[in-house]
């Protein structure tokens, strides 16, 4: 595995926003299958490496390649289609939509509409409370069920890679584990997984890897094990 | 029976606004732009009629599916052209750039055909009717059937179709669509085309009774402006309510006080929506 190439190369990444630099040389790598995510306070940087590598903000300097295909000049629209699929903090759900069209538009994809029939019913079999809440509006679900839907409308891609950007925020315990035990379903089924948290524990307790973010920096990259086991991690994170 | 006259009268005109308002409330929704030209586009069809029926002896009813083809494209154009340079400029820059445009289009209009009225005094559509005790003018009801089928086939392109759904998509959240891999740059090119065909179809259907000068389209315009923000902003079936009301009340209260006043009521009961419903019958608030 470590000899392939990853799924997601980025290297030495920078993000300014107006005379504000957000990323300083970012690098990172997530591979084929794998559940990796970003650590870091809030303001980090975490989401603008997500948004910089779907295009939604410029990238200032460095290199970002998906599948060995370098992403320079593909526009955001272009790339679902190669198989990377990014869910939005805070769900961004298409609200006065039914839950039904949300899925569908998943799928708009010329190449993952070719096959949306089959994906609508793999992503209702992995979450079955999709087809009985199917034609409610989307902005009327609760908080949980805006995130499920928002990763089974990523999932209608057929993704190698979703990012899912917080997908825990704001969620009470009990749904927090349905996510998480979702996240791990979906990832038996080849789907790797990059996401985004603030809670260490919480977030390593599914990963392979981590990163983690300071000030627009990676601070620290590793296994679940070596993280949680860091003297920084240890005393910043976890107070111990 | 002078009630069922003038609710009829003011039905068939307020069809006419509907169809306008609907096609200005589709480029609302979906890019947050008011297009101020939007009845230029109207006027650049009833010449287009006109010229068709006087040089070429065209009747407007087959003119007027060329005219909204034509004006389809024109609509890309334009957005192409003007529009994407404006889009992420400040409010006061995007109206600028459409109400240039009428001052524009209305100018060049000024300039090639002059202000003279021009009428197409007769078509297949010309002579008048009576049904149930009431007084129909074929022109006027063709005119209403015909805005009520692009209406209906407006709602059915929005709702019920693939593009229709992207549009809605980007409506709601255009960097989420852009992430599903909606091209939101042809999305709003295909909503300009769309709303610049469906006023055309209003104005080539038009021209077979209504006086055709430079300020033809801003006379529908700005009352459908009202339809607009009464059925809510951006709300499409919001917009064909609000045209309805507004061809009602322009026609009942031009008849029953004076036509002279007859806009009068139209801009007391925008103001009366926006005291009791600030975001409209229809729209979201």
């Amino acid at each position: 595995m470590s000899g392939a190439e990853p799924l997601l190369r980025i290297e030495a990444l920078e993000v300014v926003y107006g005379d504000f630099q957000v990323l300083w040389g970012v690098s990172l790598q997530v591979r084929a299958g794998e559940v990796v995510c970003l650590l870091g306070p809030n303001g980090a940087g975490k989401s603008t490496i997500m948004n910089a590598t779907t295009a939604l903000v410029p990238r200032h300097a460095g290199r970002v390649s998906f599948r060995g295909e370098d992403l320079a000049g593909i526009p955001t629209h272009g790339l679902v289609a190669r198989g990377l699929a990014h869910v939005l903090e805070r769900r961004r759900l298409f609200p006065t939509l039914t839950v039904r069209q949300n899925l569908l538009l998943g799928g708009f994809n010329p190449a993952a509409r070719a096959h949306r029939s089959e994906s609508l019913v793999w992503v209702e079999s992995v979450l079955p409370f999709l087809v009985e809440r199917k034609d409610q509006l989307a902005g009327t679900l609760s908080g949980g069920e805006q995130q499920m839907v928002a990763i089974a409308r990523g999932l209608m891609a057929r993704p190698s890679l979703l990012m899912i950007d917080e997908p825990f925020l704001g969620l009470s315990p009990r749904v927090i584990d349905e996510i998480l035990a979702i996240v791990e379903r979906i990832n038996r089924q080849g789907v790797a997984v990059l996401f985004t948290e603030q809670n260490v524990q919480l977030a390593l307790s599914i990963s392979k890897r981590g990163y983690l973010l300071e000030s627009g920096r990676i601070l620290l990259e590793g296994s679940g094990r070596e993280m949680l086991e860091h003297e920084t991690v240890r005393k910043v994170y976890l107070g111990l | 029976m002078i009630y069922g006259q003038v609710l009829v009268d003011g039905l068939i005109v307020g069809l006419i606004f509907a169809l306008v308002a609907m096609g200005l409330s589709l480029i609302y929704g979906v890019m947050n732009i008011v297009n101020f030209a939007h009845g230029e586009f109207m006027m650049l069809a009833m010449y287009f009629c006109f010229f068709l029926w006087i040089l070429a002896g065209i009747d407007p009813l087959l003119s007027t599916p060329i005219a909204a083809v034509l004006m389809y494209f024109v609509g890309v154009a334009v957005y192409r052209v003007l529009i994407r340079q404006v889009l992420q400029a400040t409010m006061v820059a995007q109206i600028f750039a459409t109400f240039g445009l009428l001052l524009f289009m209305q100018a060049s209009a000024h300039f090639l055909w002059k202000s003279d009225a021009r009428t197409i005094p007769q078509s297949w559509v010309s002579g008048q009717f009576q049904l149930g005790g009431l007084f129909f003018n074929g022109p006027e009801v063709v005119a209403g059937a015909g805005a009520l089928m692009t209406a209906a086939a407006l709602y059915w392109f929005i709702h019920r179709t693939e593009t229709g759904l992207a549009l809605q998509a980007v409506a709601e959240d255009a960097q989420a669509a852009r992430l599903m891999g909606i091209d939101s740059d042809r999305v709003f090119g295909i909503a300009w085309g769309v709303s610049c065909a469906a006023v055309a179809i209003g104005g080539g259907l038009l021209s077979t009774y209504y006086a055709i000068t430079p300020l033809s389209g801003a006379r529908w315009a700005l009352p459908a402006f009202v339809a607009v923000a009464i059925g809510g902003f951006g709300s499409i079936s919001g917009a064909f309510l609000g045209g309805l009301i507004i061809g009602v009340v322009q026609t009942a209260g031009g008849f029953f006080t004076s036509p002279n006043y007859k806009h009068l009521f139209v801009f007391a009961l925008y103001l009366l929506v926006v005291f009791w419903r600030p975001y409209g019958l229809l729209g979201r608030r």
